[in-house]
């Protein structure tokens, strides 16, 4: 009996671990920045290469780090989202313009229009390795204390931000 | 033939004009051999299925000029490797760490060896034990 059966279970047991993998993206690689400080930076402004932007910018407050470029064509299509999301005031979105042309970044902000509070310009991409970013769009959020409280891998939409975001940051506003 | 020679030759030299590592090498030969190490150990997280030296991403470049300059500055393979765990997590590494959470990657192997030498072990003496069977046919082939 359990000859036959043995076999039956131990496939049956693999069958929802299959079907879990299935389901998972394996382009999205967990961050191991989560609940860890965010890494410190000071970049030029995209827009003053002057003035700096960087995490201290960002203290005391919940804030977004967006990591945009213009030949990425998923950035292209949050763009509205963030547009949307900059104007209801809800929270301060920075930019981390990321291995891009700072001609092309800024033609691509004057016409799409800007939505960040300010844009780090990561024209060799250390900062975004720091960062662990593999790929944009990436978004992070950050809580008051400086702690990634979350990453985001692709476009941002208001789905997502009702569903993975809001409740992050309610939960973080409620436990201080 | 000939044409067969040039197609040869011609496949030949193009290996070397499609060298992705633009980085200067380093004088040190035993250095650079680190580095070709520690990079052939790292997987592209952009083109997951490809190590940062076979990868010509430019997240791929950007790493190998980082891992150069650490190489350079003397850091440990070690110190280079967490660096990166640090930022991409232990799925940046080809040989992933053992521990904690890549423990059972490391001895699940193994474990799936012992207990198949366990099963063939029970089994073969249980079949030692049965009666040989004379009048059974012989195999044809």
């Amino acid at each position: 009996m359990w000859r036959y059966l043995l076999p039956v279970i131990l496939f049956g047991s693999l069958i929802p671990i299959f079907v879990i993998g299935l389901h998972k993206d394996p382009s999205e690689i967990p961050s191991p920045l989560l609940a860890k400080p965010a890494p410190e930076f000071e970049l030029p402004n995209l827009l003053d290469l002057d003035a700096t932007v960087g995490t201290s910018d960002m203290k005391g407050k919940m804030s977004l780090l967006n990591v945009w470029a213009t030949w990425c064509f998923a950035c292209r299509q949050e763009h509205g989202f963030l547009l949307e999301l900059a104007r209801s005031g809800e929270i301060d979105i920075y930019g981390l313009n990321w291995r891009d042309e700072r001609d092309e970044a800024l033609r691509w902000l004057a016409e799409l229009g800007d939505p960040y509070t300010a844009t780090a310009f990561d024209y060799e991409g250390r900062v975004g390795i720091d960062w662990g970013v593999y790929g944009a769009p990436e978004t992070f959020l950050i809580g008051p204390d400086g702690r990634v409280l979350y990453k985001h891998i692709s476009p941002l939409d208001a789905n997502v931000w009702q569903t993975e975001f809001v409740p992050r940051i309610q939960a973080a506003e409620s436990g201080q | 033939m000939k044409k067969l020679a040039i197609f040869i030759a011609a496949f030949l030299l193009s290996a070397t004009s499609l060298a992705i590592d633009t980085l200067e090498p380093f004088a040190d030969p035993e250095l650079q051999a680190r580095y070709e190490k520690i990079i052939s150990e790292v997987r592209c997280l952009k083109c997951q299925n490809q190590t940062i030296k076979d990868s010509s991403a430019f997240l791929a470049g950007d790493l190998r000029r980082e891992i150069h300059r650490m190489v350079e500055e003397g850091k440990s393979d070690d110190e280079i490797f967490d660096f990166l765990v640090a930022r991409y997590g232990e799925f940046a590494l080809y040989r992933p760490r053992a521990e904690g959470k890549t423990l059972l990657l490391w001895l699940a192997p193994a474990g799936l060896l012992v207990i198949g030498a366990i099963a063939i072990g029970l089994t073969v003496r249980r079949r030692m034990a049965l009666p040989i069977d004379e009048d059974a046919p012989e195999e044809q082939d």
